[in-house]
């Protein structure tokens, strides 16, 4: 068959969002048995993405790009190669499982909105994976983000589902932003915003800060340290996420970003370290962070965040079998995680409980989970022949090399590897053996579909195992070759090396695992005690910063939005003062003293009345008198207008001036207000002072622009053109009615709109009844004033 | 002339600017009518003044006599004083409704889009 990678990208990345919208409608039709409906879905996407292994396998990398906005150069691209085909066929594959496993896990819930938002963060993840423009990358990892908090908050009326939703989002939103700005970084370097385009990142000076920013990216997503947190508080979501997102695919965007970057970014010291120094811490801290727990669900968390951490460690190891090593692992580990999350799943479901101190002896009643579990924990272990244990092998034989930065590494893995196995007994062992415990449920088995999942997944775990020449070659090398960018041919072969270092360091890693199993209990109890001691942790860190946060915006938002409208107006006239004067101080431009003043007696007259009606309505001590010193400062001005040759605005003047003072007049008596300013001391200093400033300021201003020549040329136009032009003697009427005639148009628009408020605000309300309780927020009437007239 | 007018504006404004700063709406209202005389004076000096000779041109003459005032700011300030006088009556309408439905024509009493007390930000998830 011809390989169309373009139509595998529709039917993954497409129709998962397309079936997201359909789900409601399909579960009115189809009711329970919508999960078998709606995982044709990925399965589909599955056989699609498998018609692709044929041509990828042998090196080829498939693009795919539709015109997006062709006219800033941004296209809707992706590449098929054997990284991106790697995890969109574990996405499409295990999907197919955890939607079956939905439908029955979640019946007679909002089982259609469950699957939708399966769907659409499917289809986010796929578009991930397989994008290649960085603009779609960084949409669809958003997307991933923003499923992945509508379905930890899925049980939303609790509020520790919200508050996990919140901080993953929280922290997972922290990295996009880094993602975006190294995508601009990017773009702005290579010139396209295609991730294959890129190239010579390393060279350049910003070379650190795209590796922070990246970095910063695939840690918060791949909960490394110290963003770890929000993973473990991830599990309020459903099983079935657990499962999907939080160890097989979401968190494993971080890992992909890191495989998918390392040919441009990778090789550099600065990035080896960096990742094996935070894997390898995150690998440890999960490992002894599972130990810790009795809760099934949150071991298995905690054993995630120790496997993300051993990816990211052998990406940084990033030689050929290192990279070999994780891409190994992170098949068998999608694989066997996928399959215990649903198998803890499935025993929360059959008995009504996950804690492993009050769980045993379901291996009779639920002997197919059991069946599953066995298989699961074999690859976990890593026993021969199984995917995990070549995986373990590959990393193994990846750090034997006699150096001593390698050997820490690998002293690192063998402890994490033990530990790891030490849970996938505790997992096998505790609930399944012994006695049979009373459970809050009659122990019963699991239904079909949630049966398939975990038992095709790990009998693929070891069915693969058997066949290490065919994942070798069609999955793991072409995968390697896509992360190292060069070339790699597969060497796994079925077979055990019984005398090569590797071997027997798993016979030790196992060993140690046995031994920490026996001791398991001892060592939780340990490990509570010392955390009971340090007394803090990270995730109350986060609540920290988080409502440190909250309460700092608050605190700012009320310094600043305080309500008084006095101070929000000081604070634009101190602005305006400041805006007049200081570049005139500070540019030496400060206006001389006018050294003679021309003014004839009757203009000095006129501006001492103005002078004396602005000063009276200041200090009038009763409001009509107030108002009639407001007319005679007007009439002044009008009078001022008329001498400076200006009589169209002094009639404008005078008409608006007898009208103000009028209605004003008319207004007040309906009022009874208090008489006088009371303006306490300090406020009186204080606007007063404020207010000359301002004055002083304007007047500054204006002297000196008295001392700049003026320039004419706009009036010496409307001079010249108003009567050969306009036809019109009257310069200033013929500016306003035909020069600026849409100015006017405008002003008289602003004017009918003033008119309608009035009219609104007159007609609009019912005046409030006498004797109504005033609204709330509102004191009493002070004493001694009367009621409404 | 033009001196001592930009003297004039100054003052206006500052008397303006006391008076918006008052809590009393009444006072406001008053303080907005003296700053609309006060920038209209700020227009006219960056005009120049002129001595009575309004910028008409008289009849059978092509432009106005020589000493005539700028038309330009008195174009400007004549729409300044229209839609200034529009401002005005609409916020003494205002003001004089909101007396009659808070019944306080102090604003810091008229609190109902910014209470006193707030609701903090919420502290839970």
């Amino acid at each position: 068959m011809e390989a169309r990678p373009d139509i595998a990208v529709l039917i993954s990345v497409l129709l998962p969002f397309v079936a997201a919208a359909l789900v409601p409608l399909v579960h009115r039709l189809a009711g329970a048995f919508t999960g078998w409906i709606v995982a044709l879905v990925p399965a589909a996407g599955f056989v699609a993405l498998w018609t692709l292994v044929g041509p990828v396998s042998v090196g080829a990398a498939l693009p795919v790009a539709w015109a997006w906005a062709p006219s800033w150069g941004i296209s809707l691209s992706f590449l098929v190669d054997g990284l991106s085909l790697t995890f969109a066929l574990t996405i499409a594959g295990i999907g197919t499982f955890i939607l079956l496993y939905s439908g029955a896990y979640l019946k007679g819930h909002r089982q259609d909105r469950f699957l939708a938002f399966l769907l659409a963060f499917m289809g986010a993840m796929q578009g991930l994976v397989l994008a290649d423009s960085l603009i779609a990358l960084y949409l669809f990892w958003e997307l991933t983000s923003v499923t992945s908090f509508l379905l930890i908050g899925f049980d939303h009326t609790r509020q520790a589902a919200r508050r996990a939703a919140i901080q993953a989002l929280v922290v997972t939103g922290l990295g996009g932003l880094a993602l975006l700005a190294a995508g601009v970084l990017i773009y702005t370097i290579s010139g396209s915003w295609e991730l294959s385009a890129a190239n010579g990142l390393r060279a350049l000076d910003v070379y650190p800060l795209l590796v922070l920013l990246v970095l910063l990216a695939a840690f918060t997503k791949s909960a490394q340290l110290p963003f770890h947190f929000w993973l473990p508080n991830a599990m309020e979501a459903p099983t079935p996420v657990s499962a999907y997102l939080h160890s097989a695919t979401m968190v494993q965007a971080g890992v992909y970003l890191v495989a998918r970057m390392t040919p441009e970014l990778g090789g550099e010291l600065l990035w080896n370290l960096t990742l094996m120094g935070f894997g390898g811490a995150t690998m440890l801290w999960g490992a002894v962070a599972a130990i810790r727990q009795t809760d099934l669900k949150q071991m298995l968390a905690q054993t995630t965040l120790a496997s993300l951490g051993l990816l990211m460690l052998l990406l940084g190891v990033g030689t050929e079998l290192a990279v070999t090593a994780a891409v190994l692992y992170f098949l068998a580990h999608a694989l066997y995680k996928a399959a215990l999350f649903l198998i803890v799943g499935a025993i929360d479901h059959g008995t009504g409980t996950r804690d492993i101190t009050a769980l045993g002896g379901l291996r009779d009643t639920m002997t197919v989970t059991f069946i599953g579990a066995i298989m699961a924990s074999v690859a976990m272990l890593g026993l021969p022949p199984v995917l995990g244990f070549f995986a373990k092998e590959e990393m193994y034989a990846a750090l034997a090399l006699g150096q001593w930065l390698p050997l820490v590494a690998l002293g690192a893995l063998v402890i994490g590897n033990a530990v790891l196995g030490a849970v996938g007994l505790v997992v096998l062992i505790r609930p399944f053996m012994g006695e049979l415990l009373p459970t809050p449920i009659e122990p019963h088995e699991a239904p079909v579909p949630m049966l398939a999942g975990p038992v095709v997944m790990g009998g693929l775990g070891i069915l693969l195992g058997f066949l290490p020449s065919l994942v070798g070659g069609a999955i793991v090398a072409p995968a390697t070759s896509a992360i190292l960018g060069s070339a790699v041919y597969s060497h796994l072969k079925l077979g055990i090396d019984f005398f090569g270092l590797p071997f027997w360091l798993s016979v030790v890693t196992w060993a140690l695992a046995l031994g920490l199993y026996l001791r398991v209990d001892f060592a939780r109890t340990l490990l509570r005690r010392t955390e009971l001691a340090i007394g803090w942790n990270f995730d109350r860190g986060f609540d920290a910063v988080y409502f440190g946060l909250v309460r700092l915006s608050g605190a700012v938002t009320r310094l600043l939005h305080h309500g008084r409208l006095e101070l929000y107006l000081f604070v634009v006239f101190a602005l305006l003062a400041a805006a007049a004067v200081l570049p005139l101080w500070l540019m030496g431009g400060l206006p001389s003293w006018p050294s003679s003043i021309d003014v004839q007696f009757y203009e000095a007259g006129v501006a001492l009345l103005a002078v004396v009606g602005v000063v009276t309505v200041i200090v009038a001590r009763s409001r009509l008198f107030a108002i009639l010193a407001l007319g005679v400062q007007g009439l002044s001005v009008a009078l001022l207008f008329i001498l400076v040759g200006a009589p169209d605005l002094g009639f404008t003047q005078l008409m608006v001036e007898v009208l103000s003072v009028v209605i004003l007049a008319l207004v007040m008596t309906r009022l009874n207000l208090d008489a006088d300013d009371s303006r306490p001391f300090e406020d009186w200093v204080r606007d007063g002072s404020l207010a000359l400033l301002v004055g002083v300021a304007v007047t500054s201003l204006l002297w000196s622009v008295l001392e700049r020549p003026l320039d004419l040329a706009l009036s010496r136009f409307f001079d010249a053109n108003s009567v050969p032009v306009a036809h019109g003697h009257n310069v200033v009427n013929v500016i306003l009615v035909d020069f600026r005639g849409l100015d006017t148009l405008g002003e008289i628009a602003v004017v009918m709109t003033a008119g309608i408020a009035i009219l609104a605000l007159i007609r609009g309300r019912k005046r409030r009844p006498r004797g109504a309780p005033v609204p709330a927020e509102d004191v009493p009437l002070p004493a001694g004033r009367k009621e409404l007239a | 002339m033009d001196h001592l007018v930009a003297l004039l504006a100054g003052i206006f404004l500052t008397a303006a600017i006391y008076l918006l700063l008052s809590r009393s709406l009444i006072r406001m209202l008053l303080g907005l009518v003296l700053l609309g005389n006060g920038v209209n004076l700020v227009i006219l000096v960056s005009g120049r003044l002129g001595r009575i000779v309004p910028p008409i041109v008289p009849e059978g003459a092509k432009v106005p006599m020589a000493g005539a005032a700028n038309p330009l700011p008195q174009a400007l300030i004549l729409t300044a004083i229209v839609i200034g006088f529009a401002m005005f009556a609409f916020l003494l309408v205002l003001a004089y409704r909101a007396y009659q439905s808070l019944d306080a024509d102090d604003t810091d009493k008229m609190r109902v889009a910014e209470p006193r007390n707030a609701p903090k930000p919420p502290m839970s998830y």
